[in-house]
């Protein structure tokens, strides 16, 4: 195998996002020998999974050639709407906790209906819309709470899903690895996926092959509204109340994921397996920084700096695109 | 007549890839000299390194006998060499004087000198004989428009050498007729052209000597008056390529396919054609006349205003790529880069991107990478896709293996109807026969097929019928030996005695 081919296939292959892992992990582990702890790595798989699983949506949305910045924002609505519902209902249990949960992600799937269709239908700038819906999503959860956390959680459905383990694992782990199983098998072997990476890669083409590509936009935008809930639902059973704050960075997080994990900003590429890898990094090191005392206010700046090495290190494996 | 550019042993190396092998080059002054070659044989490298994209890997040059070490852009364009590239240089948000002088801008101590870069501009465009308002947004100009502005700006520094690479591409007959007038001024002006085209006939009247390239080396260099076009030919490919156009069996059938007085609001009006089963029917006329227009409209991809459209019998209302795809009609774009390909994605998914739904390609459901391959075997051999490597980028192919690649597409699913819209523009001659030889597999096993072209020998070699479209009407339809470059020229012609009366 020729230099080339063999440095196209680790590209491909996410080599360099594997690679990463291995450091930030065995880095964390010399550094701070509690990383290792049996009660840190769940929290780890935890927090993992709270990035995970919008990063998924945020990954399938830019392969469409798109951005999700409401991410967050979604995330919130749906902690909020959970909490406000259950608090309805304090007598409810068992599969009556289904009832939120749905409300909670058909406000995700409301939002990714609205952000997808203006982009399709209107062909609007994803970033622009996307960022309005931010702002109005954020408005309405910090106006219903005034930025109070809304209490009343069902204390059944936090020690089930928040506090509880399945199989010595955390649930939301389990959940979490169902979904990206998920979003692997949609990618590789289902034509919606095989859409996505068309529509990302030459709309013009993807509609004159017969690809319904407003139908395909809307469902990313959706997908991604869906994740996002799913996440704020998930959170808010480990935190037991609904705040409209919950989302904060980690919308922004999912793109450093997606980015990070390979992702085009372009569209038209990018692997479910290396954005959940890249968001295991990004979980990582700032696990390793709370452990060891790092100033909050710093992470931040590792977190920025972890990116533009990643964007950088990418771009000089790859080479510069030749002009032939 | 002396030489201005001397090239001795040129070798690029990219990689592994050894793109270009010790060639020489000599530009005489005042010569227009073409480059011949199938795509990849270096063409596209040997201009790129005197334009100085990139640096060489051996060999040397000497410009004006001054040996020159190594060229950058911006040393080559200091040298007096001027290159117009197949990809526009142009910014589509910024108008023709913004572009021209985009990166030269003519200053005074603080302000623009917006009036002297206006003459200068306007001089340039009398030069070339060819009028664009200037205050105009390159997005809004046609293709040809677009390639004049970039000649222009090529020419705007009084270069010594120019280099034109596919120049008339998308220009049609009457605007490559002022391209080669400018071409004989500024040969008279003894400037050095590099000319390169596919087009044979262009070659014959323009240039002085021609080289042609065969897998990066140089098979040889001729006067253009010493050489048959088959001996050209022969050298390019390497062996007596059979003829270019097969002869075609037509055997028109039922009426697969008809419009009845089609309008797409500012391009068609009231156009009506018929396409039998068993036919290849041409669609002629000047770039703008709304050939484009007709063929995307009946595919679904340009809204009509008023009128039908009949498909098998059946009236189409509203035409969209999904719903015709799948009742048999398929359309394959001009512009391969804008529509054709998702360039980033393997071949195989560009190939199977509008036929996912075949159950050939699933199992249990899921898509099968080995089944998709299996698939794409048979479509692929026909076409003679080089390298035969589906799984690389789209990009990584030559121009006329990505039009295989859309080709194939329309091989996936079962199509009755093939619209073809340019096939064969920008791609080599062995490409060309290949698509030909498509075509005539295509109608000869019952397929109907309308195809849209600049290139009137495809038309009068291909074509049972022919419609002649002028500002986006029907104006006429020759049969069988009514079928003539010179009938189909007299009706572009009585367009632009018209456009003039008109204006």
């Amino acid at each position: 195998m020729s230099p080339d081919t063999l440095r196209r296939r680790f590209v491909e292959t996410g080599g360099i996002v594997i690679l990463l892992l291995v450091a930030v992990a065995a880095a964390a582990a010399i550094i701070e020998p509690r990383f290792l702890n049996r009660l840190n790595i769940l929290n780890v798989l935890r927090n993992f999974s709270f990035l995970a699983v919008p990063a998924i949506g945020q990954m399938i949305v830019m392969t469409t050639g798109g951005f999700d910045l409401s991410v967050g924002a979604t995330m919130a609505l749906a902690s909020v709407v959970t909490a406000a519902a259950m608090a309805t209902m304090p007598d409810a249990h068992g599969l009556q906790l289904l009832v939120p949960v749905m409300l909670a992600l058909a406000s995700g799937a409301c939002v990714g209906l609205v952000n997808g269709t203006l982009v399709a239908r209107l062909s609007l700038s994803p970033f622009m819309v996307t960022l309005a819906s931010l702002s109005i999503v954020a408005g309405i959860t910090l106006y219903y709470t005034q930025g109070i956390p809304i209490y009343g959680v069902s204390d059944a459905f936090v020690d089930a899903i928040g506090r509880g383990q399945v199989l010595g694992l955390p649930p939301v782990l389990l959940l979490a690895i169902v979904v990206i199983a998920i979003a692997i098998i949609l990618q590789r072997r289902t034509a919606l996926g095989r859409h996505f990476y068309a529509v990302g890669g030459n709309v013009g083409a993807a509609r004159l092959s017969g690809v319904r590509t407003h139908r395909v936009l809307i469902t990313a935008y959706v997908l991604s509204g869906l994740l996002a809930a799913l996440t704020g639902v998930l959170i808010t059973a480990r935190i037991g109340s609904g705040q409209s704050t919950i989302g904060g960075t980690l919308g922004l997080e999912t793109i450093a994921a997606a980015v990070i994990g390979g992702v085009s900003l372009r569209g038209g590429s990018g692997r479910a397996e290396n954005v959940a890898m890249a968001a295991l990094c990004l979980t990582i090191i700032a696990n390793a920084m709370n452990l060891t005392q790092i100033d909050s206010k710093f992470q931040t700046l590792v977190l920025g700096s972890v990116l533009i090495g990643a964007l950088a290190f990418d771009r000089i494996v790859q080479g510069r695109r030749a002009n032939v | 007549m002396s030489a201005m550019l001397e090239l001795t042993g040129m070798t690029k190396r990219f990689g592994g890839v050894v793109a270009l092998d010790g060639v020489d080059f000599t530009l005489l002054s005042g010569e227009v000299h073409a480059l011949l070659g199938e795509n990849g044989a270096g063409k596209s490298t040997l201009i790129n390194l005197i334009a100085g994209t990139y640096g060489w890997t051996e060999g040397s040059c000497r410009i004006d006998g001054q040996t020159v070490s190594a060229l950058t852009p911006q040393k080559s364009r200091d040298a007096g060499v001027a290159a117009v590239f197949q990809e526009f240089s142009l910014v589509p948000d910024l108008t023709v004087e913004e572009n021209l002088f985009l990166g030269r801008e003519i200053k005074g101590r603080l302000f623009l000198n917006r009036r002297a870069m206006r003459a200068r501009a306007e001089e340039r465009f009398r030069d070339i004989g060819f009028h664009v308002e200037l205050a105009s947004k390159i997005e809004t100009l046609t293709r040809a428009q677009k390639q004049m502005v970039e000649i222009a700006k090529g020419m705007l520094s009084d270069a010594k050498i120019l280099i034109l690479d596919e120049p008339t591409a998308s220009l049609t007959d009457g605007e490559a007729e002022k391209l080669f007038a400018a071409i004989a001024g500024l040969k008279a002006r003894g400037v050095g052209i590099i000319y390169v085209s596919h087009r044979m006939a262009e070659i014959r009247r323009l240039a002085d000597r021609v080289t042609v390239l065969r897998g990066g080396r140089k098979i040889d260099t001729v006067a253009i008056a010493a050489a048959s076009d088959a001996t050209l030919i022969e050298m390019m490919v390497g062996q007596p390529v059979e003829r270019l156009y097969p002869s075609i069996s037509q055997r028109p059938a039922e009426i697969v396919l008809a419009t009845r007085g089609l309008r797409v609001s500012g391009s068609v009006s009231d156009a009506s054609i018929t396409v039998r089963a068993g036919e290849i029917v041409g669609l002629a006329g000047l770039v703008g006349c709304g050939r484009s227009e007709l063929c995307r409209a009946v595919f679904g991809l340009e809204r009509m205003s008023s009128g039908e459209i009949e498909l098998h019998g059946a009236v189409v209302r509203a035409p969209v790529p999904h719903s015709m795809l799948r009742a048999g009609l398929c359309y394959y774009p001009a512009d391969r880069g804008a529509e054709g390909l998702a360039l980033t994605r393997p071949g195989r998914e560009n190939v199977t991107m509008a036929a996912l739904d075949d159950p050939r390609l699933s199992q249990g459901g899921l898509l099968k990478s080995w089944r998709e391959r299996r698939a794409i075997a048979a479509p692929l051999k026909t076409l003679g896709l080089r390298p035969m490597a589906p799984e690389r980028a789209a990009s990584s192919f030559s121009g006329g293996n990505q039009q295989k690649l859309v080709l194939a597409r329309g091989l996936m699913r079962p199509v009755s109807v093939h619209i073809f819209d340019e096939p064969t523009v920008g791609i080599d001659v062995g490409a060309k026969s290949e698509v030909y030889r498509l075509m005539k597999t295509l109608v000869e096993n019952g397929a109907a097929i309308l195809l849209s072209s600049s290139e009137l020998p495809e038309l009068v070699h291909l074509a049972n019928r022919v419609y002649v479209m002028r500002e986006g009407r029907i104006v006429a339809e020759l049969k069988a030996d009514g079928i003539t470059e010179a009938t189909v020229l007299r009706h572009y012609f009585d367009a632009e005695t018209g456009a003039t009366e008109a204006a």
